[in-house]
């Protein structure tokens, strides 16, 4: 295709009045509100970006009000009907304790939405800086960083977790602690590939030609033109970050009872599967979204910003 | 290919009589093309009715700024469009059958045998993981339906067709093992492989060094004497196409505005963008100080604006009221007094899209460059007089500088002891071939690469070799342009805030001084000041270049290294460019290092040249003289590749043997000797030859005395004169 064809290239204005060389003077809306309004209305037009952005809203709004909505709260005990099917008293039914799915499935998003956006700030925090210095200075600080990140990558995960919650202790900012600990490793090396392509641009040379240092380098010229990637990525170790919590309350090192975590409950529940489904299934489809949900939003996202 | 013969590939150029060809039925035939993109749910009409024939054994050049539908129509009469492409209008027939209705299996078919194209970039054209003889015998195997063995024997006989040296040891290679223009000899073999009616050459030798460019286009021209097939080759290279069409047809905004024989087309054009076009482009062998580069002001329109007159109307400085009104139709010229209501007579060789066609040759007296905005820049309305200013000493001293890259166990020497000096206030032009070493020294100079060896000297004192070790002084002082204006700007910054940086770190200024001096800045690179608020998406490519140029003069520097500045746009905006910078050299008083592969844009520009090849200065002198005799072998290659506008002194290629050497493993001796076509023997390949005082101030590294060097290339010179 011909390269100068793009209209959202400014090839033409309107001229009014010759300047000499190359006059454009513009009456027409600047071209980065275009470009911006684009991106905007690229991702109001994708599907995969709307239901993703739908179910996660959904989950905020309930974790936020679901203990005003629902009949019962999360901890309240029903003792006379434990263990009880849906009704139209307890439309998910209720678990050993007699305490309502419904709400507890709803308030189970609380923690989980606490824990991983959190840590998905901090790893893109860590992972961020890791990546940034290394792809920027290259050579032996390159080397020693990314060595250290191919460690972390070679461990698997849940392995890597026990051992680092058992050690720091199970509490909230220790679990977000640890997950963010775990996904440094894969930010970084996004992080470190994307700049090591634009810090051979020539605008970051230009600004080594007028003397400015690097952490100036970094952050003022190298760090806006590279937010793509890091949102992309950001979105998408959300979704891993949810299923990383769950894990660990399944495993039993992440939230203790009575949290009405998903995890935790797929955990102290899934013993009575085989006659009590609805214990289990609600949490599980609950969480399945969440994690469907985060994905479809990084989907949408990377192809609105790809575009 | 013989390395020795002096006497160069005769160069014929095409024999305008190409009446008895067009004679019969033509090969293609474009009628009323008419080509849409949609994008973002509008339709954008991309060509707008062009209509074209070719007849067999015919070039036909199609030349034109980028955006105005080239390409576009190369894609359209190939069915290549992409898939928010289509034709919205017209007919294509190509060998008597309707090339739009076809259906898919006698298109591919057709796409194989009798139609062939070549791309732009032939690295993207060939599969790197295939081996070229696979590569090409496909194209046998999937047509023809030979066996592997015939397929194979085919693939050899068509690279001996393009005159490949070696063919058996390159059909055994990688795409990558072979050199751009070795890749190029691929591909058109390929595009010949099932012997084409039509070979549509898009771009061929963009990209690819002027001497390899004139070994392609060596090739093609002598593939036109033997194949009947009709060419459509597009190119913005107005000099590649009058050197190798019969006729021209000249787009603007998706139009055809002018067409007709090449020679007479460019030595007489009538229409304002053709002759516009052909005022953008340095004449080989014009100086700043004779002539001055007009660029074309404005813009193309944009894609889908609504333009009720003529396309050029905005940009044309004929225009009358009936320009804007009503939009000329395709006038025969000369033909009977152009009056909107005639109808073209059929069978005029020539045509144009203009109503005052008769002006047009006018248009070179009167035209004067409209006085700008900003009342500083008054130096833009004359001929710049580089004459005037005295050179005062010296402002760089570069002496004995080397410069190694380290690749596992190879040592590759890119800058080999080179010395050289630039006066204040001079523009020293640095040419060569890609792989010579140009960039890496002048990186060496601004201190983003540190030399091995050497040393460099900046106005009397030591220069430190990298930029972290030298003061805020010297930073400001040493400051470069770079090639590709899309990423010589930071993104995420608006052009105001770019140059507030640089004034703030090399003016250092603050405040409102810090704010006057962008002002001034943006007024002197004429940048609006409406732009300043813009980010580099949102600027053209010349503007964008602008603003680089700013801010490289944002600390009043003394020298400034410009690579390639003006190679990556457009004539039009080159031209701009190029004056913008001969004009603030003068008002600056800055020096410059100017580095370019184009020959007439350094000779245009420069004051001195510096001519080099693998690493090494072959010649140093000043800019008429390295250009007449005596002068280096290399460098009387290098001019002779270039191909010229003009038609009375056609050029006659030096051809330049066998590959270019690898840096790794430099020849011994004289560097060149490998390829040089004033080869003495055993004297090159041994010793290293002198640096020659060929007269004061001009040296060549060269084991021919000057004086013989001098009687040898003149009698080349008086020789082609006779021819």
């Amino acid at each position: 295709m011909d390269p100068g064809y793009d209209p959202e290239m400014p090839l033409g204005r309107p001229l009014q009045g010759l300047d000499g060389i190359e006059g454009a003077a513009s009456g027409l809306p600047s071209d980065r509100l275009v470009l911006r309004r684009f991106v905007l209305r690229s991702l109001r037009r994708s599907p995969t970006f709307l239901t993703g952005a739908g179910i996660l809203l959904f989950w905020i709004v309930m974790a936020a009000v679901s203990t005003h909505l629902t009949k019962f709260g999360p901890d309240s005990i029903d003792p006379y009907h434990t263990l009880a099917g849906p009704s139209g008293l307890h439309w998910f039914g209720t678990d050993e304790n007699g305490r309502d799915v419904l709400s507890r499935t709803l308030a189970g998003a609380r923690t989980v939405l606490v824990i991983a956006p959190l840590a998905t700030l901090l790893c893109l925090l860590m992972g961020g800086t890791i990546g940034l210095i290394a792809g920027f200075f290259k050579g032996y600080a390159d080397e020693i960083l990314m060595r250290f990140v191919d460690v972390l990558l070679s461990l698997p995960v849940i392995i890597a977790a026990i051992v680092i919650v058992t050690v720091l202790g199970h509490s909230l900012p220790n679990i977000i602690l640890t997950i963010a600990i775990l996904f440094t490793a894969p930010v970084a090396r996004t992080i470190r590939s994307a700049v090591v392509s634009e810090r051979e641009k020539e605008y970051v040379q230009a600004a080594r030609l007028r003397g400015e240092h690097a952490p100036y380098i970094m952050g003022a010229e190298i760090l806006p033109n590279i937010l793509g990637p890091i949102i992309v990525e950001g979105t998408v170790r959300l979704g891993y970050a949810v299923f990383t919590a769950a894990t660990l309350s399944f495993l039993g090192f992440g939230l203790t009872a009575p949290s009405p975590d998903w995890g935790l409950t797929i955990s102290n529940d899934y013993q009575y599967i085989q006659g009590s489904w609805w214990t289990v299934l609600f949490p599980a489809m609950a969480l399945a979204s969440l994690v469907v949900g985060a994905n479809l939003l990084a989907d949408g996202l990377r192809k609105a910003l790809e575009e | 290919m013989s390395s020795h013969g002096v006497d160069g590939a005769a160069l014929s150029r095409p024999s305008e009589t190409s009446a008895d060809a067009r004679s019969s039925a033509p090969v293609l035939a474009i009628d009323d093309l008419h080509v849409t993109f949609v994008r973002h749910d509008r339709d954008l009409p991309v060509v707008k009715g062009v209509s074209l024939e070719i007849g067999p054994g015919e070039t036909y050049g199609l030349v034109g700024e980028s955006g105005c539908g080239k390409t576009t129509m190369a894609l359209a009469l190939m069915r290549y469009l992409p898939g928010n492409g289509r034709v919205e209008h017209g007919s294509i027939t190509f060998d008597g059958d309707d090339m739009l209705t076809m259906s898919g299996e006698r298109l591919r078919e057709g796409r194989g045998t009798k139609l062939g194209m070549v791309y732009q970039d032939p690295t993207t054209a060939l599969n790197p993981s295939i081996r070229v003889g696979n590569q090409i015998a496909e194209v046998f195997r999937s047509h023809f339906g030979l066996s592997k063995a015939e397929a194979h024997e085919r693939a050899r006989l068509s690279l001996e067709k393009v005159a490949m040296p070696d063919p058996g040891v390159v059909l055994q290679r990688y795409p990558f093992q072979l050199s751009g223009g070795q890749q190029q000899r691929v591909v058109i073999a390929m595009a010949l492989a099932g012997d084409p009616r039509l070979l549509v050459l898009d771009e061929p030798t963009t990209g690819l060094d002027a001497t390899v460019e004139a070994e392609v286009l060596d090739l093609i021209s002598e593939l036109r004497e033997r194949i009947d097939a009709a060419i459509l080759l597009i190119s913005h290279n107005l000099g590649l196409v009058a050197r190798m069409c019969q006729r021209v047809g000249v787009m603007y905004a998706g139009l055809l505005v002018e067409d007709g024989p090449a020679r007479e087309l460019f030595t007489d054009p009538r229409h304002p963008y053709t002759m516009r076009l052909l005022r953008c482009v340095p004449r080989f062998g014009a100086r700043k100080d004779q002539s001055t580069l007009v660029p074309i002001p404005g813009f193309l329109p944009r894609l889908g604006a609504p333009l009720p007159g003529c396309v050029f109307a905005p940009r044309c400085e004929l225009v009358q009221r009936e320009c804007r009104q009503r939009e000329p139709d395709l006038f025969p010229w000369p033909g009977p007094t152009p009056d909107p209501g005639s109808e073209p007579v059929d069978g005029t060789p020539r045509h144009a899209r203009c109503y005052f066609s008769d002006r047009v040759p006018g248009m070179a007296a009167s035209v004067a460059v409209p006085a700008t905005a900003g009342g500083s820049a008054s130096a833009a309305n004359g001929p710049i007089m580089p004459g005037t200013l005295v050179v005062a000493g010296q402002s760089l001293g570069v002496d004995h500088l080397s410069k190694v890259f380290k690749d596992g166990r190879r040592r590759i020497v890119a800058v080999d002891d080179v010395t050289i000096e630039v006066g204040e206030g001079e523009i020293l032009g640095l040419v060569g071939e890609s792989g010579s070493g140009k960039t890496t020294l002048a990186n060496c100079v601004t201190g983003l690469l540190t030399a091995d060896g050497g040393a460099l000297r900046f106005a009397g004192a030591p220069l430190p070799d990298s930029v972290s070790k030298r003061g805020a002084g010297t930073l400001r002082a040493i400051q470069m342009v770079f090639q590709n204006p899309d990423a010589t700007l930071n993104p995420a910054w608006t052009a105001g805030g770019i140059l507030s940086r640089a004034v703030g770190r090399l003016g250092g200024l603050s405040g409102e001084a810090r704010r006057q001096r962008v002002d001034e800045l943006a007024r002197r690179v004429r940048v609006e000041e409406q732009h300043l608020e813009a980010k580099p998406t949102e600027l053209s490519g010349g503007q964008k270049q602008r603003v680089a140029i700013a801010r490289a003069f944002a600390g009043k520097p003394a020298l400034v290294v410009c690579d390639e500045p003006a190679s990556a746009l457009d004539v039009s905006v080159q031209a701009s460019i190029l004056n913008l910078l001969a004009e603030l050299q003068v008002t600056e008083g800055v020096s410059y290092i100017f580095i370019s592969h184009d020959l007439a844009v350094v000779r245009y520009l420069s004051d001195r040249i510096a001519v080099m090849y693998l690493a090494k200065l072959m010649e140093l002198g000043g800019a008429e003289e390295i250009f007449t005799p005596p002068h280096h072998p290399y460098t009387e290659a290098l001019m002779s590749a270039i191909p010229t506008l003009d038609f009375d002194h056609p050029s006659e290629r030096i051809p330049l043997g066998g590959p270019v050497p690898s840096l790794s493993a430099p020849p011994s001796g004289c560097r060149f000797h490998t390829r040089c076509h004033r080869f003495l023997g055993d004297l090159c390949v041994n010793e290293t030859p002198p640096w020659r005082e060929v007269a004061p101030g001009h040296n060549c590294l060269c084991h021919i005395e000057p004086a013989e060097l001098r009687e040898l290339q003149l009698a080349q010179l008086r020789d082609r004169g006779a021819r």
